[in-house]
């Protein structure tokens, strides 16, 4: 027991001169991308899905998972081949993970969860599309390690995720009177609660996803030039 | 070195090998289960014209048993005959029968499965006929499951799925409040002559004949997708109705 602690100690001690596993700089790839860099309401990526798949709650959950999934696995893959892969043919590299990893993630829902699998079987295909993902191999996982790209992977896959669910949060409330397919109105008393059909369709997406930048901009005070 | 046409070559095919290996390894592990998702899909849909499976709660295995307890199964073609095998001579099984596959053949060369749904102390009794249906909503593709009482006179339940109907509106036919309403309507009249039922338009509309099934506000169109889907598919399950129900009059049949 005590020379386990003696290890441990001398390891540290080694492993002091490199950064820490969550230092500032490494925290910052994960919050960053969450509110001031956020790749939705900052960069203005990944809109497409984000007003497709966002009419209620349970796929849009289903949805972020498999983009975390995708972007944390494909920054993380492609970082360490970052060395490897010729850079003329770099893309084509990033975009076969890419749709690799996306085919898995649409196998084993139609294996497990045929139900989410005919809802949003195209929107899954479609994250090989997504702006966001490819965005930050380019510009993150090439050049920088496999963990501070794992972390980065997981702060936009978050950052992208919170923003469609709040999305999809106020789009099922009104649009169809329900959270997760629970009838929250109904529960609460209220019958009869006049569902807007504005927000079923995808105006009422692009809607929720204005006053959403609108109110994180006046916060953030981030203008674009 | 790292550029150069040779390296590119070889880089990119070990990529090929490793991400198409991954990839058919994936896809031959999870073929079983996803059969079996899609399989489960199927006999649920069937099953819940003529039962409420929700709120009885079976776990997949336990719908799959009751399914092949229950239900027995057979292709006929649009004269109502028997198909039992295809033109490669080999047979046909009615739950496989790609409805969608068929709907774009014209109707005489369509396959047209028929579910049995038996009685349950296994006397060879048919309690009810499901009869897979399909057509176009406003979005987008709509399609069920229509169960007619043995004499093929009353619709005994539906169960109801669409592509892209709006939620809210249109979408309300995949549910038991919409479908329920077309519990115990009849589907031909007094001459037997096949009338099919028919939404109507708006809600809340009072004094329903038989043939009639009340609307859902805001989704007119939708119904009228319904109801061309059921005129269409009862039209022609009819010679195979008229057979079973004896003599070739529903008139009597339904006496």
């Amino acid at each position: 027991m005590s020379t386990e602690t003696v290890e441990k100690e001398n390891q540290e001690v080694l492993q002091a001169p490199s950064e820490d596993l969550l230092s500032k700089r490494r925290k910052r790839l994960i919050t960053d991308p969450l509110n001031e860099d956020n790749p939705i309401t900052v960069q203005v990526l990944g809109i497409c899905s984000a007003l497709a798949i966002t009419v209620q709650m349970e796929p849009t959950l289903i949805m972020s998972i498999a983009v975390v999934f995708v972007i944390v696995f494909a920054n993380l893959i492609i970082s360490l081949l970052r060395n490897l892969i010729p850079n003329r043919v770099r893309i084509i590299v990033q975009l076969a993970v890419i749709a690799t990893l996306v085919t898995l993630v649409s196998e084993v829902l139609k294996a497990y969860s045929y139900e989410m699998y005919k809802i949003l079987g195209a929107f899954v295909g479609l994250i090989i599309t997504n702006c966001i993902v490819m965005g930050r191999l380019e510009a993150f996982a090439m050049g920088n390690k496999p963990y501070d790209s794992l972390l980065d992977g997981l702060g936009s896959g978050f950052g992208y995720a919170w923003i469609i669910l709040v999305v999809a949060f106020f789009r099922e409330l009104f649009g169809s009177a329900s959270i997760f397919g629970f009838d929250v109105f109904a529960m609460a008393g209220i019958n009869n609660f006049p569902t807007n059909g504005l927000m079923v369709d995808s105006i009422g997406a692009f809607m929720v996803l204005g006053i959403l930048i609108w109110v994180q901009r006046s916060k953030t005070g981030y203008v674009e030039h | 070195m790292r550029q150069s046409n040779t390296y590119i070559l070889i880089f990119t095919a070990a990529m090929t090998v490793v991400v198409g290996g991954l990839l058919s390894l994936a896809s031959q592990a999870l073929a079983p289960a996803q059969k079996k998702s899609i399989e489960l899909d199927t006999k649920s849909a069937i099953l819940a014209s003529v039962m409420d499976l929700e709120s009885l709660n079976l776990e997949g295995d336990q719908v799959l048993a009751l399914y092949d307890k229950r239900i027995e199964s057979l292709v006929v073609n649009i004269e109502g005959k028997p198909v039992e095998t295809n033109e490669k001579g080999e047979p046909i099984v009615a739950e496989n029968v790609d409805i969608l596959k068929n709907y774009k053949k014209d109707p005489e060369e369509r396959l047209y499965p028929v579910f049995k749904y038996m009685s349950e102390d296994s006397q060879g009794e048919v309690t009810a006929y499901i009869l897979p249906v399909y057509g176009a909503g406003l979005w987008n593709s709509i399609w069920g499951y229509v169960a007619l009482d043995n004499g093929f006179k009353e619709i005994v339940g539906v169960s109801y799925g669409h592509a892209a109907e709006t939620p809210g509106l249109g979408a309300r036919i995949a549910t038991p409040e919409i479908q329920d309403r077309y519990r115990g309507k009849e589907i031909f009249d007094e001459s037997g002559n096949l009338v099919s039922v028919t939404m109507l338009k708006g809600e809340g509309n009072a004094n329903l004949g038989p043939h009639e099934v009340d609307g859902m506000s805001g989704a007119t169109l939708t119904g009228r997708g319904v109801n061309d889907m059921l005129e269409n598919y009862f039209s022609y399950y009819k010679a195979y109705m008229e057979k079973i129900a004896g003599g070739g009059s529903m008139a009597s049949a339904s006496m």
